[in-house]
């Protein structure tokens, strides 16, 4: 369970998140939606643990531990996952090599034994099949020369491969074509489960129609204004934001 | 890549900016006197019991030497050297030269045992993988102490030996070979290699013969205020093979060391040489106090058709590294391969490149050079490619990547291109980047450490050149990465 408390952050002395309140419970698929500039992509990053951000109060709970003051990667060992809205390229490492890393990094962490090279190419292979990404792809460079659409296919194939207990999508619709969407809908529903929350950040209700959220926030000048079902994704679709904003203010 | 998990563990396992060859083993030594003048280079002679021509051929080196100056046109700031402060000779005090590894000082041979380097024939013969087998020369402040496997080379009719012992045993042949590539007269360093240069390994392959194993010369540097002058000769007859390993490592010293080293290939038709090297000295702390500084001289000289000399090194050490493995092509359709990854860190400065001098017909060359610069360090590449009037169909392809991380370094490529006829296609390629917070932050969120994070970034930049590594070097060379870039991630 993701619980945020009065989470107030700012960048170079400029406030962002503004006594932010959220919860997020096991098995949820929550939805963020709002306007550009709002604050949404700063709390993914804040929550994964990126540094350009200054916390200045709150907390964000992961199953009862603070995660702020926590590596990035330390979160990610304790199931924090953040499929990018710009998956990065990392040359000549290849794609398995780089799955392979980061299972096992994140499995020394916990104190488990590395898994064998075998049963992770089992798991990749598996994984990838779902998601239509081709045997090839996991030999080239991670992210080199692949399209949006294979990049974002990649980042949920190393969500499916990791395992999150949280894990965020951060605009995963953008650069999509309706066929992708699918795919990666499909990659991302098939991920539920009750022990797994899902925090979906997004501009439109489009991605909302394949993954289907238990509960939609809408978030305005860096907290959360409203927050619903399903539904009010919809109506959010027909009225816009403008009312929020005004509200906000 | 099993290796990267190795690598951090490594990382992990020592602390920030130790140098893990950096022990000083005593062990008792005999020294020419401090300083460098005609008797100190007779004296070197004498104690090697050369023939005369190499007497004569040293001391002309020396009084050329005296006429020349210091070259100052490399991107490298160093206090001035006195030359006349320096030991050029020192050797482990033996009764006699080695016959077989029982007779070698028991303290040399643990010497190499910490640096992982089996002496021990049996040893290596009873390793996991026999057919794996390295055949090695010690070189121990600049003397040879032990040769392995030299019966066995024998019978494929190879002569790996110390040059020292090659002046004795094949005087024709280092006759014939010596500064036959690097003259006496080439280079301010080369010159004073050639006057006072003590040992080195010497290799000959003859006609048609692939060599049954690799060949590898080790050199440590021991003693204080003493410089260290190698020369190595390797000889590829018509149609043979070899593949040739140096490694290099040194005590942690307040001082800066000289080493002033010369390589000098030969190929004749159809033969190649694969010549690799990973240079570890010992690079100074991260003020920028002590380390080597490395001033070398490696060339090849393509002589016969077809032939075919690749340079891949793998540099972290020594605070100055000034050096150019080159390849002269001579013959026609001759080749010549280099391979490079640099990697500086602390206030480390290097300017290093190669040279491809194509003379002959339908020549081919190919550079790939992978800069990495962090901490305060400066990373230079200077390379020349440049095409005879005659070498028609000279073609050249060269390929320069430098990676800086952190904001206080610097790298810089300076390649000189000359082309004198029209039918030459030179290729120059060259790109500048930065490991990104993103890059990072990235693999981080999939739960990389900051140090695993930067190795694997590094070890992909640098795939290409790893891959031309003979398997054991390229495992090692990995590992090398890892410990060079220590604390350079903020």
């Amino acid at each position: 369970m993701l619980e945020i408390k009065n989470l107030t952050v700012s960048i170079d002395g400029r406030p962002i998140l503004d006594d932010l309140n959220l919860t997020v419970r096991d098995g949820e698929v929550a939805a963020i939606m709002g306007p550009n500039g709002t604050g949404k992509s700063t709390l993914s990053y804040v929550i994964a643990g990126r540094k350009d951000y200054t916390v200045e109060a709150g907390e964000i709970l992961l199953d009862g531990v603070d995660l702020l003051g926590l590596e990035p990667d330390v979160r990610a060992a304790r199931g924090v996952f953040l499929a990018f809205q710009y998956p990065l390229e990392i040359p000549g490492v290849a794609t398995m090599t780089f799955l392979k890393a980061a299972l096992n990094a994140q499995r020394k962490q916990r104190g488990e034994e590395e898994l064998s090279t075998p049963e992770l190419m089992k798991r990749v292979k598996a994984g990838a099949e779902k998601l239509e990404i081709k045997p090839d792809m996991l030999k080239r460079a991670l992210n080199v020369g692949f399209s949006g659409g294979e990049k974002k296919r990649m980042d949920i194939l190393q969500m499916a491969l990791l395992e999150p207990t949280l894990a965020i999508l951060d605009e995963t619709d953008s650069g999509l074509d309706i066929d992708a969407l699918r795919v990666v809908a499909a990659g991302v529903n098939a991920l539920r489960s009750p022990k797994r929350s899902f925090l979906i950040i997004t501009h439109y209700q489009r991605l909302l129609d394949y993954i289907v959220p238990d509960t939609v926030h809408v978030m305005a000048k860096g907290r959360i204004a409203k927050t619903g079902g399903a539904d009010l994704a919809l109506e959010l679709e027909k009225s816009g934001y403008r009312d929020y904003v005004a509200d906000a203010a | 890549m099993a290796a990267v998990q190795e690598t951090v563990d490594r990382v992990k396992s020592i602390d920030v900016s130790e140098y893990k060859y950096g022990f000083f083993s005593d062990i008792e030594s005999e020294k020419a006197p401090k300083g460098l003048n005609e008797d100190i280079v007779r004296f070197i002679s004498a104690k090697k019991n050369e023939p005369d021509w190499l007497t004569q051929w040293r001391l002309g080196a020396f009084r050329r030497w005296l006429t020349m100056a210091e070259p100052t046109w490399a991107r490298v700031d160093f206090p001035k050297i006195d030359y006349q402060d320096l030991y050029y000779y020192s050797a482990p005090k033996t009764a006699a030269g080695p016959k077989s590894l029982d007779e070698v000082d028991p303290e040399l041979l643990k010497v190499y045992a910490k640096l992982g380097i089996p002496l021990g024939e049996q040893e290596i013969l009873a390793g996991v993988a026999p057919e794996r087998r390295v055949a090695v020369d010690a070189v121990f402040d600049s003397v040879s102490v032990v040769t392995t496997f030299k019966d066995e080379l024998a019978k494929a009719g190879v002569i790996f030996c110390p040059i020292s012992e090659a002046v004795h045993t094949h005087p024709e042949l280092v006759q014939k070979y010596l500064g036959s590539v690097v003259p006496t007269t080439d280079n301010y360093f080369a010159t004073l290699n050639s006057a006072v240069f003590s040992d080195g390994s010497f290799v000959y392959i003859p006609p048609g013969v692939r060599c049954p194993m690799e060949l590898s010369t080790y050199f440590r540097i021991n003693e204080q205020n003493t410089g260290q002058f190698e020369r190595t000769l390797i000889i590829a007859d018509k149609g043979s093979y070899v593949s040739y390993l140096e490694g290099c490592t040194a005590p942690k010293r307040d001082e800066n060391q000289l080493h002033a080293a010369v390589v000098e290939l030969v190929t004749h038709e159809d033969a190649e040489i694969k010549y690799s090297t990973v240079q570890n000295w010992y690079p100074g702390d991260s003020e920028g106090k002590g380390g080597i500084f490395n001033f070398v001289t490696k060339r090849g000289d393509c002589r016969g058709a077809r032939s075919k000399i690749s340079w891949t090194q793998v540099e972290t050490g020594s605070a100055i590294t000034w050096k150019y493995p080159s390849c002269i092509l001579r013959g026609d359709e001759s080749r010549g391969e280099f391979y490079s990854i640099a990697i500086s860190n602390g206030r480390q400065q290097v300017d290093s490149g190669t040279k491809m001098i194509h003379l002959g017909k339908n020549t081919t060359s190919r550079i790939i050079s992978k800069g990495i610069s962090a901490g305060k360090s400066q990373n230079t590449y200077r390379g020349q490619v440049s095409s005879h009037r005659k070498a028609t169909g000279a073609r050249n392809f060269t390929n320069c990547d430098s990676l800086l991380i952190g904001n206080s370094c610097g790298a810089h490529t300076v390649p000189y291109i000359e082309s004198r006829n029209t039918s030459t296609q030179f290729e120059h390629e060259a790109t500048t980047s930065k490991i990104s917070d993103d890059q990072l932050f990235y693999c981080m969120q999939r739960g990389l450490s900051a140090e695993e994070a930067t190795a694997l970034i590094v070890n992909g930049f640098v795939r290409d050149v790893l891959q031309q590594l003979p398997m054991e070097f390229a495992v090692e060379a990995q590992k090398l990465i890892a410990i060079s870039l220590e604390g350079s991630v903020g």
